[in-house]
């Protein structure tokens, strides 16, 4: 049988904290994604370019190269920054902060064109009726063009969350104490690498299943005033 | 900015950028060796086929390649007597071989969804018009089927290979040096911080739209026959 030398419950601890560092990293992913597609659509030059620049430059790079620069690069710009104003900073990152808002801005970038495309699908007459009867334009935004959209852009979050997960491993790499990096400790401590990794593998596929499930259920739920 | 140091380190860099390529072409070549079996296995009508594919399919897509690179890296150290006395501890104590091993297992899971797509969505017509000619059997399969799957087949596959080659930065964890390896070994030493990874980032953007501008000419040859006159 199956032996865990009491390390079970280190696996458990780092699904929750995998989690966790999943739905914040999904919530600044979908946050940077509505900026983004805000950008694109943008009538301002600016704001078209700086946007154009996200999803191209993001989209280049892999994400460890991206994690890596933000851990070691935003307190070394910051400690830089007071050097030069003549102050003597130390600064450390907190993994767990730079983790998920650096899986969450490269996920932006995806979300950005999952919605460009969900607000291009809601026809324009949604928002003109929405204008006709009087509301104002951020009335009109907020209460017929997001959810509209949201329910377009259902399918490719979801999709856009399954890799986002996955990716959350890589947080391992700068220290916090998630699902990948309790198994290596627990790897370590036992010499039972191969059983902790597979369970850890295991527990990720537990999460995708779990979460097709849910999205399954949340898609009919949103298509629910949709005739077919 | 030190560019001085970026100079200086660039050697080192671009000798990692080779080792990105090799690896990102010897697992692209062997994956899709491998995917097109699979994807067929997968289509299968015969259980003992179909379900396994499946099985390995949905693993290797549900699951972390940081996972699965640990996992095979680090843990076929668990079965070292086992491997060695099967010979083979030499490949796996090679990080190098793990790593290919890995991402050409990744790849060719990915990669087998695409095609087995692209498979199912080959127009019946031109099938039955294959049939009509005679042919059969494999000889459709190479013949017609094969080549308009690969067709359709093309941009996804293009993205899957964009994936793969910003996916081998992850080696580095396993020890090998690739870019990312290269200049995180040359950041811990020096602290050179932006001057390593922006640099290694400028050369993976390179890497990357290059890839894309080149599946893009591929694709406009290759769908030379579907003219559009609008």
């Amino acid at each position: 049988m199956l032996d865990l030398q009491g390390y079970g419950w280190l696996l458990l601890k780092g699904l929750q904290m995998t989690v966790l560092v999943g739905l914040c990293a999904m919530f600044m992913a979908i946050l940077f994604g509505l900026l983004g597609a805000w950008g694109k659509f943008s009538h301002s030059r600016l704001a078209n370019w700086a946007a154009d620049t996200y999803t191209t430059v993001v989209r280049g790079v892999p994400e460890l190269i991206l994690l890596l620069l933000v851990y070691y690069g935003v307190p070394k710009l910051i400690q830089d920054g007071a050097a030069a104003l003549g102050y003597e900073l130390r600064l450390d990152l907190n993994p767990f902060v730079a983790g998920f808002m650096t899986i969450g801005f490269i996920y932006g970038a995806f979300c950005t064109e999952v919605l460009r495309g969900a607000f291009l699908s809601v026809p324009r007459g949604q928002m003109e009726a929405a204008r006709a009867i009087g509301m104002s334009k951020a009335l009109a935004f907020r209460r017929v063009q997001l959810p509209l959209a949201m329910r377009m852009a259902l399918p490719g979050l979801g999709n856009v969350w399954m890799v986002l997960i996955k990716a959350t491993a890589l947080i391992s790499l700068i220290q916090l104490d998630e699902l990948m990096r309790n198994a290596k400790l627990a790897a370590t401590a036992t010499h039972q690498p191969f059983t902790f990794y597979f369970l850890a593998s295991l527990l990720f596929l537990a999460i995708t299943l779990v979460s097709m499930l849910v999205l399954k259920r949340a898609e009919t739920w949103a298509k629910r005033g949709v005739r077919v | 900015m030190n560019w001085e140091l970026i100079g200086e380190s660039l050697p080192k860099l671009l000798a990692g950028t080779g080792v990105t390529v090799q690896l990102t072409l010897f697992s692209l070549a062997i994956g899709l060796l491998l995917a097109v079996p699979l994807a067929l296995a997968r289509l299968s009508h015969n259980p003992l086929l179909k379900y396994p594919t499946a099985g390995f399919v949905f693993y290797f897509r549900g699951t972390p390649l940081l996972v699965q690179l640990f996992l095979i890296y680090y843990g076929s150290g668990q079965f070292r007597d086992v491997l060695s006395d099967m010979g083979l501890w030499t490949y796996f104590r090679n990080a190098w071989f793990c790593a290919v091993l890995t991402l050409t297992l990744n790849t060719a899971a990915y990669t087998a969804e695409i095609f087995r797509g692209a498979i199912q969505a080959v127009p019946r017509g031109e099938i039955e018009a294959g049939k009509a000619f005679g042919m059969s059997g494999w000889l459709l399969f190479r013949r017609v089927t094969l080549p308009k799957a690969f067709r359709i087949a093309l941009p996804a596959y293009g993205n899957e290979v964009v994936f793969l080659l910003q996916a081998t930065s992850l080696v580095s964890a396993i020890t090998v040096i690739d870019l990312t390896g290269a200049a995180d070994l040359i950041r811990s030493k020096t602290f050179a911080v932006y001057e390593m990874y922006l640099t290694a980032a400028v050369l993976y953007l390179i890497m990357t739209y290059g890839l894309v501008y080149a599946f893009r000419l591929l694709e406009k040859r290759l769908n030379a026959y579907q003219h559009r006159s609008a």
